[in-house]
């Protein structure tokens, strides 16, 4: 009897979260079987039509990675990965229609509504069947013309491959070996897709990438690769993520982001990750380890990462800055929340390796719940780094008893003319605070709202403006019933 | 488990070989002090010595070290002349109550072996003590720090003899502070010694922990010293650091603090080849405060490394940490605080600062100023700079018409001044800031005497400056 129950139980959670997150789970068709050794990465690779050498590069990745073992070092508990356990490759989910925004989750629409998001896209973001599709179609295929017309490559990694295979190899893997760590020698043996832009000389992407991005709904694959090469003079600005709840399936996810900067040129990178936190007993949520570099390969070249983490049970995440160009400069604006059991480990790496590089890190922690929220940092002046500068400041906050919030700098310096500061406080919200808000009828929910708001301020101010709104909203959503 | 042998290099071959022999000779004594080793040796046989591959000290490399089979045993010496003809301390005016220690042996005539007062206060041989006051020692003795700590105590358990051990009864306040000197005089050994220091309730009490060399001769010194503090107990320690650049030092300090207690520890390093501090603060009661503070002048091809791990294990304690720095040459230094705050901890308030001079393009400095806290109601931050003496300050005294030398000179005083103004007792401060002085100008060289035999300063502190044009 007692089984019985079980049993229904189980298929309940199985049919229920089925139409939770609308997908099909038509696996079967085109899918590669569980597990991974040599043949599950040729399969992907022949599926995928890749030409020989990049068979080579995943095969190389493949047994270095068998060599390695997984790193313990960050301040994360989780339940050992079973990497048999899992399929590296199906082809490209589909989401089952549905027919109106009635038969969605409510409780994601309510979250929609909370970020305002316009009704067309709420629709396209929960995979609705929408008559207007013919209209984000011309959107995009206007945002195609644009683009092409000043040069610029952006497209999917896979068509990349096909495409310009020339500009791929040479830059692939250039910043992010995949000696480089555990999870990028396994994303180099296994990825998926991902995209790949490239902006010639002398050319301002016209459009904040970003844009194109979110009517194109985010592939955020399993195993996600990103290279974005910004050639002498170019800039460009480019968002990754949702402010939407994406609610994915997979448990484990290893991307690989990499950023070649040449002479003069500039990138932006933004990320908001909203991923799939688990619940608030801590099940389920996705593992999101991650490896982010950017390489300023030229003079006066500049990089900014601004991200927003906001999502996942476990985030492994370090966006890095290699400022080899003489006067290069690297800048990283994180706001990482953590609510109920989400543990996140993220931070930067600042590697001066040219002259007068300079740095700046401002990183705002805020844990709540029974969550733990770390911050670790790399500041490395090289020896020939002269007038080498860097700023660092992570404040971290607390609400409530339960959680934790930790800082790990590491600062090496091997060059008499640089200067490296770092700064770090933790606090909690002040009771006075708290009080002057709410005598002026304002609810504790809203008041630590706004006042988390403020205290992230700096780091949102560097959003692109549309998304800084959202993120503003999202801060707070992540906090709903963390006061207590 | 990696099943890698962790014996390779010649100093562990030569440890395993004699801590075998010793437990070996044991066996048939059984007691609680066999048990220690056996266990003690059991962990070096898993770990060795610490080697870079330990995150915690993966930037002090002690390898090249390892290659020289040092001794660990010593021949304890007769005592035939005073500490005095062999090794002169003399600070001007400054009294103290000295002992000491000589190649890992307390040294002193037989009848002041173990001295202990009227007022219950007790100072003298560990060794003796253990075998005269048992019931301390079952009480305290590798209390804080248990032998399978790291594989620092587990060697320093194995080959430790003696040490010196002092006990402070409830309500004693000693105004007379205790100097201890450390000296080696035999080349090519390896010192383990342990101290243990007990202040009872309402004590206070100074100690002078110096580490001396007295020749040019190679060693490696593994100094653990357990401290506990009783409640409202108060402590100050301060610890100079002035040995030759032969000779390894590896100091860890366990400290385990009682509602209300003080604790002020001062680290003054001066000169060393590789000297590495360890200082591990417990703050198991209400209201415990502790001021860290640390200066190191290094220079050659010198290595400081200071641990300092503060627990706040309470709520409503309080604790400090500044640690500053000036490298010179190729030396190299390495700061790694971790606060650690726990979760029941609340009003805690913590703090920690590391502030680095590099005056050369070949020194090198790490920093790691950690926080992990899991407790709400508190305040902690760190700060950590590195960076070179300010130019507007250069440029302001020159102007002044103060030559760059002395200009630079000023600066770096008063620089290391914020930690050593802390120094309470007037006569130590003048002697430590004259040595500032010399060691800044490059006249102090290690010694053939102490750090503290400076006798009185030849001058007054002074910058043949015109104070009137600023």
């Amino acid at each position: 009897m007692e089984d019985k129950l079980s049993q229904n139980k189980v298929l309940e959670e199985v049919t229920g979260s089925d139409y939770k997150y609308g997908f099909v789970s038509d696996i079967e068709n085109d899918a590669a079987p569980v597990g991974l050794n040599e043949d599950t990465i040729r399969l992907i690779s022949a599926k995928k039509e890749e030409p020989e050498w990049l068979l080579e590069f995943r095969l190389k990745a493949y047994r270095h990675w068998l060599k390695l073992e997984e790193p313990d070092w960050a301040l994360i508990h989780h339940p050992p990965i079973n990497y048999q356990d899992i399929i590296y490759y199906s082809a490209p989910k589909k989401k089952k229609e549905l027919a109106s925004l009635d038969e969605v989750d409510p409780e994601l629409l309510d979250t929609f509504n909370k970020l305002g998001i316009p009704l067309e896209e709420q629709k396209v973001l929960a995979g609705v069947a929408v008559d207007a599709v013919i209209d984000s179609v011309s959107v995009k295929t206007t945002f195609k013309d644009t683009l092409s017309k000043h040069g610029i490559i952006f497209s999917s990694f896979s068509d990349a491959v096909k495409d310009h295979p020339n500009l791929v190899k040479k830059y692939l893997a250039s910043v992010v070996p995949y000696t480089d760590n555990y999870f990028a020698a396994l994303n180099s043996a296994v990825f998926s897709d991902g995209s790949f832009v490239y902006i010639p000389k002398g050319v301002r992407c016209p459009i904040e990438l970003s844009t194109y991005f979110r009517i194109n709904a985010a592939n955020t694959g399993q195993f996600e690769r990103t290279l974005i090469v910004a050639d002498d003079d170019a800039y460009v600005s480019y968002l990754e993520g949702c402010t939407a709840p994406m609610r994915d399936e997979n448990q484990l996810h290893a991307a690989i982001v990499e950023i070649v900067v040449m002479n003069n040129a500039e990138v932006k990178y933004s990320t908001v990750q909203n991923w799939y936190p688990g619940d608030k007993e801590g099940r389920g949520g996705i593992y999101n380890f991650v490896t982010k570099r950017a390489a300023c390969k030229g003079v006066n070249s500049k990089v900014s990462w601004t991200q927003v983490e906001t999502g996942s049970a476990i985030t492994w995440k370090y966006p890095s800055c290699v400022l080899m160009g003489d006067n290069s400069v690297g800048e990283f604006y994180s706001v990482a929340v953590t609510n109920n059991h989400q543990q996140a480990d993220t931070g930067t790496k600042m590697i001066h390796l040219g002259k007068n590089t300079k740095s700046t890190i401002i990183s705002k922690g805020i844990s709540a719940g029974k969550s733990n929220n770390s911050y670790r940092g790399l500041v490395r002046v090289s020896k020939k780094a002269d007038g080498a500068r860097n700023y660092s400041q992570c404040d971290s906050l607390l609400l409530g008893d339960k959680c934790g919030a930790h800082t790990f700098p590491y600062i090496q310096t091997a060059n008499d003319s640089a200067i490296v500061e770092h700064e770090a406080t933790t606090s909690k919200i002040s009771d006075e605070q708290l009080f002057y808000c709410q005598q002026r009828g304002i609810e504790t929910e809203k008041a630590i709202g706004l006042i988390v708001n403020g205290y992230a301020k700096e780091v949102l101010n560097k959003l692109p403006m549309e998304f800084a709104v959202e993120a503003q909203k999202l801060l707070a959503i992540t906090l709903e019933g963390s006061v207590g | 488990m990696k099943s890698k042998n962790k014996i390779i290099t010649p100093l562990e071959k030569e440890l395993l070989k004699v801590a075998e022999a010793k437990v070996l000779s044991l066996e048939k004594k059984s007691g609680s002090d066999f048990e220690e080793l056996h266990k003690a040796l059991k962990v070096f046989k898993e770990k060795g010595l610490p080697d870079k591959n330990l995150e915690k000290w993966r930037n002090t490399d002690l390898f090249e070290w390892y290659q020289k089979p040092f001794s660990p045993v010593a021949e304890k010496e007769k005592f035939t002349k005073e500490v005095d003809d062999i090794f002169q301390c003399t600070v001007q005016g400054f009294d103290s109550n000295v002992v000491s220690i000589l190649n890992g042996h307390y040294y002193s005539p037989e009848r002041t072996t173990l001295q202990s007062f009227k007022n219950g206060l007790i100072i003298g041989s560990l060794a003796k003590a253990k075998t005269q006051y048992p019931q301390y020692f079952k009480k305290y003795y590798n209390k804080i720090a248990p032998v399978d700590t790291n594989e620092i105590t587990a060697v320093n358990t194995l080959f430790a003899e003696d040490g010196v051990f002092i006990y402070v009864p409830d309500g004693v306040e000693v105004e007379l502070p205790v100097q201890l000197i450390k000296l080696v005089n035999k080349r090519g050994l390896m010192l383990n010694t342990h101290n243990l220091i007990v202040l009872g309730k309402n004590s206070s009490f100074t100690f002078l922990h110096c580490d001396d060399s007295i020749n040019h001769d190679d060693s490696f010194i593994n100094t653990l010293t357990e401290v506990h503090l009783g409640e409202n107990a108060s402590l100050d320690l301060y610890k100079l650091q002035n040995i030759n650049d032969e000779t390894v030092l590896l100091n860890s300090s366990f400290f385990s603090m009682e509602r209300n207690s003080r604790l002020k520890v001062n680290v003054l390093t001066f000169n060393g080849g590789s000297i590495r501090n360890e200082l591990h603060v417990n703050l198991n009661g209400e209201g415990a405060e502790a001021d860290l503070s640390g200066l190191y002048l290094m220079d050659k091809k010198q290595h400081i490394d200071n641990q300092v791990y503060v627990n706040h294990n309470a709520p409503h304690c309080n604790s400090n940490e500044v640690f500053k720095g000036i490298l010179d040459e190729e030396a190299s230094a390495v700061f790694n605080g971790y606060i650690f705050v726990e979760r029941d901890a609340q009003k805690t308030n913590a703090f920690q600062r590391n502030n680095n001079i590099l005056m050369t393009s070949t020194a090198k400095v790490n920093t790691m100023p950690f926080l992990e806290i899991y407790a709400d109601d508190v305040q902690c931050s760190h700060g950590a700079t590195v960076g070179q003496l300010d130019n507007e300050a250069m440029f302001y005294l020159m102007q002044r018409g103060i030559p760059f030398e002395d200009a630079r000179m000023l600066l770096m005083f008063a620089f290391a001044a914020e930690i050593t103004d802390d120094i309470k007792i007037e006569t130590l401060k003048t002697n430590i800031d004259d040595m500032v002085k010399k060691r800044l100008r490059g006249e102090l060289s290690i010694c053939d005497r102490c750090v503290l035999h400076c006798t009185t300063p030849d001058k007054p502190i002074e910058f043949e400056i015109d104070l009137s044009k600023i």
